[in-house]
């Protein structure tokens, strides 16, 4: 809806002001511009942006779209449109949580009527996760909220929680929303989710278009099953080569923010799509769509394969019917990266696109280390983490806190043996570390909280965490400072009290 | 003053009053929030505007709205004009400094939790910005206008942070671009118009200045500094904003009924 509309006409596809692409402009300049002091070596990771060919005159790409093109088609019972326009589409599901549900709930009775139903019954999923395991009354009124008009609407999916001193009490509590969403198969290729929170484009990661929205268009579409939304043009992010094995997903991502910036993708849709992609696990590629919004980006998508399949087993059963980029879909630019010449990185305070190398941060000494979040704090993350701590065989240097994102992980960190261990499950591995406890799942202090929240920065500390955002006082003080990393990262810092490239464990 | 008036009337206009400066004028700022209830049987007293009815120009068959108490400055507040004290941000202001997660637990569709919400509008400010935007003990600002650089409002979704600044006062931002979510929550909340200016006015202005924003005319004039400078138009906000908000633009082209007076 901004007045700077992404013209389709490809004419205009190199107008550089208005998108912010002013790195990558089509006349090829392999070298980054190095916007951040500390990047003193040039290393050139990725060709130039490459924009699509205007289309040909015979007319047969008129109707070629890209994924997030067809899913809005498909949404809004149309056969063709453009980035820019702005329709009414179908929401497949509407998720909200404890800090957003009852303001949006009080919207929906205010427009619809204090009597009004939701327009569906089964597709609203309500998830308590912000601020849960707190004394804090407003925040348990909160859940109170949920739990009364989820039963006045016999609403079908509620993760209920009453039982705050013991989160196993609670059979149906499942934690954070985006992983929950995932781990119960309210994700599904095609469809349209939308949810009361930014990271919601997580689920991109299973190819359908998600996005964050307010409380007001929450309970617009609480009543109705729709809503009024732009198309947006697609950026396309192909990443080729193996995986090193010291690089994560929260790698690459740092590594594309900070290439355009903390608004390089407003409006637009991030694509993501090459051999590197498609040897990502379902996680991995959670935690790549996770934060496209701070990037700026609308929404995040991976296209569905065997992977998003297999995944999906067991977990819906509900039909559906993925959908495909045309060879010849318009993108806005395209980025290449060759993942072999990525090493791990950190956004340093106070910015995700703060990018800098983890072994040039490694005079920064730190105070504590956080690990969870949708983020960083699904099951693999945790796996990924206990690598580190296994190879080292060293304990922690500094307060290190886990707060696993939903039940299942935390059950699985008591329960999967750690690969190369000797059978040792990761709490294991965490406890011997000299980690804390793993905590009750929730978003924790990822993004503060309420005061007493476990792990809230209440100093003006250095954290290096696998969150997500790193702006003042995200995860509590005003004056604390976040290095923003991958598991990998975080554990090996952890290790030293400094930041810390993890190859210094892992090689 | 902070409560709203708890009036019930049908008027699509309303005039704002410029906030005051509270070492020039004795005025007590003093804002008749009216709610616009499509549903006249069943007035609900509250502080929430509904979207944008302050802004409506289009309407003929409604009345306006006098302003109670005049300005204590010149240029004379009206549908169209936003004139008051600015307060200046620099870029990428994100929704943790326009309201910090720990106030998240207030409801922004409760009136009383609305009003604090507003108290702590940019509370979350680094010490880098001395000059503090709602004074302590305070519901409201003094600053009704905003000036920022780029990629205001970026990070949550949190409708919190427009709200924020409506409650506390401000009625328009003009900023060099937005996050998107930010810039959709204030067209669909109606809490803050959001204006987008051509050039970077946070270099060119400074918290304190008088300043006026002209709707029509896509303006804004800096009295202290006597410049003149071109907004962007509004873009395909504008069908929304000019209808009143989200849902009345859906009542207007038929995608929802209208309320009826027996819900």
């Amino acid at each position: 809806m901004a007045s700077a509309a992404i013209a389709s006409n490809p004419s205009t596809l190199l107008k550089k002001n208005e998108l912010g692409l002013s790195s990558f402009s089509s006349s090829s300049l392999p070298i980054q511009i190095s916007k951040r002091r500390c990047s003193k070596k040039v290393v050139s990771v990725m060709a130039p942006s490459q924009t699509q060919r205007s289309p040909s005159t015979t007319g047969s790409v008129k109707t070629a779209m890209t994924m997030t093109e067809k899913i809005f088609a498909r949404a809004s019972e149309r056969s063709q449109l453009n980035p820019g326009d702005n329709i009414w589409v179908n929401v497949d599901t509407l998720m909200t949580h404890d800090v957003c549900g009852p303001g949006t709930i009080g919207i929906f009775k205010r427009e619809f009527g204090e009597n009004a139903k939701v327009w569906d019954r089964e597709k609203i999923v309500i998830i308590p996760d912000h601020y849960i395991f707190t004394s804090d009354e407003r925040a348990n009124r909160n859940v109170d909220i949920l739990r009364d008009f989820c039963t006045e609407q016999n609403i079908k999916y509620f993760y209920d929680i009453t039982d705050l001193g013991n989160f196993k009490a609670n059979p149906d509590y499942k934690g954070v929303c985006h992983i929950a969403l995932a781990q119960e198969g309210h994700c599904r290729p095609g469809e349209v989710l939308l949810g009361t929170d930014s990271h919601t484009c997580t689920a991109g990661a299973f190819g359908q278009f998600a996005t964050g929205i307010g409380n007001t268009d929450a309970g617009f579409v609480m009543g109705t099953g729709k809503l009024l939304l732009k198309v947006p043009p697609t950026l396309r992010f192909v990443m080729d080569g193996e995986m090193p094995d010291y690089l994560l997903a929260k790698d690459l991502i740092l590594q594309i923010i900070g290439e355009i910036t903390v608004s390089g993708a407003t409006y637009k849709s991030m694509e993501f799509v090459g051999s590197t992609v498609e040897s990502l696990t379902m996680e991995e590629r959670m935690t790549l769509c996770n934060m496209v919004i701070e990037a700026g980006g609308k929404n995040g998508v991976v296209p569905a394969d065997n992977t998003t399949f297999k995944y999906l087993e067991g977990k819906t059963s509900m039909p559906f019917e993925p959908v495909y980029s045309d060879k010849q879909a318009r993108f806005l630019s395209e980025y290449r990266f060759d993942v072999s010449k990525i090493e791990p990185l950190v956004a340093k305070p106070h910015s995700p696109d703060n990018r800098a190398l983890a072994r040039e941060c490694k005079d920064v000494k730190i105070d504590r280390v956080y690990i969870g979040s949708c983020t960083g704090g699904k099951t693999e993350d945790f796996l990924a983490a206990a690598k580190v701590f296994l190879a080292s065989g060293k304990k922690v240097k500094v307060p290190t806190f886990l707060v696993p994102a939903t039940q299942k992980v935390w059950m699985d960190l008591y329960g999967i043996p750690v690969p190369g261990s000797g059978g040792k499950t990761c709490s294991q591995i965490f406890e011997e570390a000299g980690c804390d406890v793993p905590a009750s799942p929730s978003c924790g202090a990822c993004l503060g909280g309420p005061k007493d929240t476990y792990a809230r920065m209440n100093e003006p500390q250095v954290c290096v965490s696998t969150t997500n955002r790193n702006f003042h006082g995200r995860m509590g003080h005003r004056e604390g400072q976040i290095y923003l990393a991958s598991p990998y990262t975080a554990a090996a810092s952890a290790l030293t009290g400094f930041v810390t490239d993890p190859r210094e464990f892992l090689q | 003053m902070g409560a709203a008036a708890e009036v019930t009337v049908f008027a699509s206009t309303r005039t704002f009053i410029s906030s005051q400066n509270q070492s020039r004028s004795p005025c007590i700022p003093s804002r008749m929030i009216i709610n616009l209830r499509q549903n006249p049987a069943t007035p609900i007293t509250c502080s929430m505007k509904s979207p944008f009815e302050h802004l409506s120009t289009y309407s003929s068959t409604k009345s306006s709205i006098t302003p109670l108490s005049a300005t204590s400055v010149s240029s004379p507040t009206t549908t169209s004009n936003f004139h008051g004290l600015c307060y200046v941000l620099g870029d990428s202001i994100d929704t943790d400094q326009i309201i910090p997660a720990e106030y998240l637990t207030l409801v922004p569709s409760n009136p009383d939790e609305y009003r604090k919400i507003g108290s702590y509008a940019l509370i979350g400010l680094p010490s880098s910005y001395p000059v503090r935007f709602v004074e302590p003990g305070e519901f409201q600002s003094k600053y009704s206008i905003i000036i920022a650089g780029a990629n205001f409002g970026c990070g949550s979704s949190r409708e919190h942070a427009p709200v924020a600044l409506g409650a506390a006062g401000v009625k328009t931002v003009v900023a060099e671009s937005y996050a998107r979510i930010f810039f959709r929550n204030s067209v669909a909340t109606g809490e803050v118009y959001p204006l987008e200016s051509e050039v970077r006015l946070c270099e060119e202005c400074s918290t304190g200045d008088v300043v006026t924003v002209e709707l029509a005319e896509s303006r804004l004039i800096n009295h202290t500094t006597g410049k003149e400078y071109k907004l962007k138009p509004i873009g395909d906000a504008g069908p929304v904003i000019e209808a009143g908000g989200i849902f009345d633009y859906a009542r207007k082209t038929g995608m929802i009924p209208s309320l009826s007076p027996s819900t």
